[in-house]
Parts: structure tokens; sequence; C-alpha cells
């Protein structure tokens, strides 16, 4: 019951920052429409991308991008959340949260679940204005989805809880953006179908094979088809516990970062 | 990796459900491969090619004989005619053809074919029971296009270069009038009760709408698709739906198929299917439409009450024709 009490607690909280920075909701859809109506655009395939896995058909390049957008939602959302830790951190709020009797671990899944649930709920509105705008799955599609896109953002909240045990500063974190977000994005089937890269440089492509967000991605695109991606989906679930573990161990007092911090 | 595709499994429950009550009627589709000198055979409800045949050289148009038991194969490069019987899928003998067949139609007698000869700017009449020649007229250059009206009094004619439509009577054999249309016409398609003729003309990239008593252009369509370049629409196949209300046009290499409502001639929508799409067919009582896409080597289908393109499937090199057995 206490561990309830503590998981609603912090998801209100997480809940009531989204709404007061209603801006962040804008932002967060601006950025992938931006992508979806002025890149394709200008990256336009009237004529059609060549088929792939799980595609059945010939498509446009708006249908293609759409789930590496909505994995770009999730990859700034899991960033954001990085950030928002490294405030907390400043500005003492944080340690208002660790006070709590609850084990620590319980408190940052708690708040990689908080951060998931919004970011999903984000992906749903830009899927909305992605069927307005005639870009459209099967309809059971946008139900099966549904577990890809959780797990995506809890590796990518992970991720963001990760890399704030590192970061010492606010201002570090352009860092952040420069050496993580850009190289997730580009180097993934987000924007382009793999076999292109292959064939202009075989080891951008083999690159982009390590790359997690590549294969979360996957897992999305062939979820919104109804379609099942195994290697996806382990290397996804994989990731996901990885960096989940990695976090916990940053944000140990006894080992992690944090404590080093303190120290030095 | 996709070993478990839920969506196909969810497909055949459905279908192993609904075929429990009555039965689901397969149909077969049966694709010319222009280069690589084959038929594609496709299971209309898997979706999936069931067999491949070797026929006669540049296969191109194919028509059923009316009870399905023969096909008629235009193989081009072998200046013939072939018969195939569809139960073994074997060619039974040759018809006499003038040279370089491309399309032909079939008589509602279910046995006189005309056929376009493109070189030698005839259409050759051949009887396929007593498998001779019993008429040749002379038409424009590059014939090519050919359809018998409904109820068997005209054959039209189209050709490339002349860009005319050429009215044959059949009783007479005699070539009676010519309609000018846009530039390289190249096939024709009479609606159901015989009122009108469609005729695509590849460069011109319109669409006339012919009357058949005043042989006059009462309508001409045209297409544009953001994105891609007017010298891409090119129409080619038309095939119009049973009840009326839908025409569909195939326009070649801007990889499209064109919806049109039948009765205003307004465009509805662009479907985007394979490279270089040629020749269209309904499948499944007018519910599926399949389209073949030359330059991609594979086959589209359409959901025709949807409009949506459900599913390509590779076919062999450059599919040309396509036709549909229930």
């Amino acid at each position: 019951m206490a561990y309830f009490t503590c998981f609603t607690g912090i998801l209100i909280r997480e809940l009531l920052r989204f709404w007061q920075q209603r801006s962040r909701l804008i932002s967060a859809l601006v950025r992938p429409l931006l992508w979806l109506v002025v890149f394709a655009a200008g990256f336009r395939a009237a004529l059609g991308v060549a088929i792939i896995p799980p595609y059945e058909t010939y498509i446009t390049y708006e249908v293609y991008i759409v789930p590496g957008l909505a994995g770009v939602i999730m990859l700034f959302n899991g960033m954001q959340s990085s950030l928002s830790m490294v405030y907390d951190r400043e500005m003492g709020s944080m340690k208002v949260l660790l006070t709590s009797p609850m084990p620590r671990s319980f408190l940052l899944v708690s708040k990689l679940l908080a951060g998931a649930f919004i970011s999903t709920l984000q992906v749903y509105a830009f899927f909305a204005i992605a069927w307005l705008l005639d870009v459209q799955a099967e309809p059971i599609g946008y139900l099966v989805v549904l577990p890809a896109l959780v797990l995506t953002a809890l590796m990518l909240g992970a991720l963001g809880l990760l890399l704030s045990s590192f970061i010492k500063q606010l201002e570090n974190f352009a860092g952040v953006m420069n050496f993580v977000v850009f190289p997730m994005f580009f180097l993934s089937s987000a924007l382009y179908p793999l076999w292109k890269m292959q064939e202009s440089s075989e080891w951008l492509y083999q690159l982009c094979l390590f790359n997690p967000f590549t294969h979360a991605v996957e897992l999305i695109r062939f979820a919104m088809y109804s379609q099942f991606n195994a290697q996806a989906l382990a290397v996804t679930l994989g990731c996901t516990l990885a960096f989940i573990g990695l976090a916990i161990w940053g944000y140990d007092p006894k080992r992690g970062m944090v404590r080093r911090k303190v120290g030095g | 990796m996709n070993l478990f595709n839920v969506n196909r499994f969810a497909k055949l429950t459905m279908v192993s459900l609904l075929a429990l009550p009555a039965a689901v009627q397969a149909e077969t589709a049966y694709v010319s491969n222009e280069k690589s000198d084959t038929l594609t055979i496709i299971d209309t409800d898997s979706l999936e090619v069931t067999n491949t045949v070797d026929v006669g050289m540049r296969p191109r148009g194919i028509i059923f004989s009316q009870d399905y038991k023969y096909l008629y194969i235009c193989a081009s490069e072998s200046d013939a005619v072939q018969v195939m019987d569809v139960a073994t899928n074997r060619i039974l003998h040759n018809l006499p053809s003038g040279e370089d067949p491309e399309q032909f139609a079939l008589h509602p007698n279910n046995r006189h074919l005309y056929i376009a000869n493109e070189d030698s700017a005839v259409v050759t009449v051949v009887d396929t029971e007593s498998r001779t020649v019993i008429a040749q007229i002379d038409v424009g250059i590059e014939p090519e296009g050919m359809a018998v009206s409904p109820d068997g009094k005209w054959v039209i004619n189209t050709s490339e270069t002349t860009n005319m439509l050429h009215w044959i009577d059949t009783s007479t054999h005699e070539l009676v009038d010519n309609t000018l249309v846009d530039q390289r016409p190249r096939h024709v398609e009479f609606s159901k009760d015989g009122s009108l003729v469609w005729a695509s003309a590849e460069i011109g990239g319109t669409v006339a709408i012919v009357d058949t008593t005043t042989r006059q252009i009462n309508h001409t369509i045209r297409f544009k698709i953001p994105g891609v370049h007017r010298d891409k629409i090119q129409p080619v196949g038309i095939k119009l739906t049973d009840d009326g209300k839908y025409a569909f046009i195939a326009l070649g290499p801007a990889n499209h198929v064109a919806v049109v409502d039948a009765k205003t001639y307004e465009v509805l929508d662009y479907l985007l299917v394979g490279r270089r799409v040629w020749q269209l067919a309904f499948a499944d009582n007018h519910s599926k439409l399949l389209t073949t896409n030359g330059v991609s080597g594979d086959v589209s289908v359409i959901d025709v009450n949807k409009l949506k393109v459900v599913k390509t499937i590779k076919a062999g090199r450059y599919p040309w024709g396509v036709v549909v057995k229930p």
C-alpha cells in the first residue's frame, strides 16, 4: 500500500509538472510534425518506397517515418527526464524524493514508469495528428503497438536516468544532445531503411545495427502492422533491463556516481 | 526475424471461420510476364503465387474463353496466339495470328478473336475453332487496344501512332468510322451496357469517354498527382466495376492507379502501386483489383471497397496482362 501511495505520488508529480509545462507537449509534438510535414515533403517519394518487412506493399515516405518519429518523441522525453533529474538535484527537490523510506530502486523505477506513461500519451497525440494528415495504419495496429511503445519509453527513460547520474551540471546537457540524441536518431532506421545505409557505407550500417534505438523503432514499426519482431524485442528488452540496472547502481549512494560527486 | 506473423494468423483464423458456413470462392489470377516468357498463377484468396508456367516468347495480352477452359496468349515474339488448356497448364496449339500480336478481344460468340498486329497495321480475325484467319482489316499505324461491344456488333481498335479509335462492324468486317483521340491510345473498355467507351491515351495523359451512338468524345479525364511530373502520368489499363460506381485507370510510370467516379468522371483518389502499372483485372466478385507492375516485377492487390492497396506480390519479369478465372 505504501508502495502504491509512493508510486501515485511520483506519477502525479510528473503529470503535474507536465501539465504546468504545456508548452512541452506542444514542442514534443511540433518536432515530429516538422519532420512529418516539412522534411517528408522535401524527401517526398510519391512514386513509392521499396517494399521491406513489415510492409506488404509500396508506401510513401510519410508512412515510413511515422514509427521512427514516435521513437523520437520518446527519445527526447527520455532525455528531458534526464535533464529534469539534474535540475531536481541542483534545486534540492530530489533530496525530498530520496528521503522517502521506500527503496531507492523503487523510487527510480516509479519515476521511469511515470515518465513512460507521459511519453506514450504524447505518441498517441502524434498518431492522432498523423491520422488527420492521412498518414494511417490499420486501426488494430494502434492497439498492438502499445506494449512496444511502453517498452521503448522505458528503455529511453532508463538511458536518460543513467546519463543523469553522470552529468554534474545542467550546462553539460548540451553534450547529451550532441553525443547521445542526434547520433541515436540519425544512426537508426527512423528516417531511412537500413538497406539504403548499407548501400552507401557498410560500417555506418553496422553502427546502426548496434544502436538500440534502431531496434526500438523496428519493434514499433512491426507492431503497428500487427507483426512481431523477435530480434527487436530481445534487444530492446535487454537494453531496458541493463539501463535500469546501471541507473540504479549509478544512484546508489554507497557505490554510484552520486556519491563520488558529493565526495569530490 | 519474423517468427510469428500475428496478422496472417488472424487472417487465417478469420478465413477458416468464414469458410465453415459458406465456402470462400477462391479465384485464380493468371499474369503474363513479358520478359521471362512465363505466366505467374496467383491464388486470389491467399494472395500467394501457386505456380509459374513457361509459355511462348514475350507473352502480353491474355484472355480466357468464355467457359474458362482455354487461355489465349499473345506470344508477341513467337508471332502466334497460343491456346493453353487451363486444367493442365499445357499449350495445346498455336493459332495463326499475323505478326507481333499484342492485344486481342474475344467476340461474345466465343469463337472469333480480334487480334491487333502491332507491326503490320492490321487487325486479324481468327476463328478459334477452324483455326483459320477469316479476315484482315487495315487500320492505323501500330494497332494496340482491342474491345468488342457487349452486343457483339462493334469491335474497336486503337492505333498508337494514328491516334484513333477504329470502329469495325463485325458483320461485314469493315472499318466504318474513326474517332480522333489524344496521343497514343493504348486501351479501350466498353461500359457494361455498351453505351460508352473509355479510351486511354498514354502520351496525351488523358482518358476519353466516347458515346457509341455518336462516336464523339463526351468527356476527357485528366490526372494530376502531387509530386509526380505530368509526363510520367501515362494512362494505360482501364477497368469499370459492374455496379457502375468506379473506373480504375492504371497510370503507367506514375506508379498509381486512379480511382474515378464512373458517373461524374471526377477523379476520387490515386492509389500507390508498383512501378509502371500496366493492366488491371477484378477478382473475387469485384471486391479486389489486381494490377501488373512491369518495372518492379510484381502484382499489387487493391481492396475495391476500402480503396486501399493491401498487398504487392512478386511475379516474373515485366508482368504485362492479367486475367482472373472464378
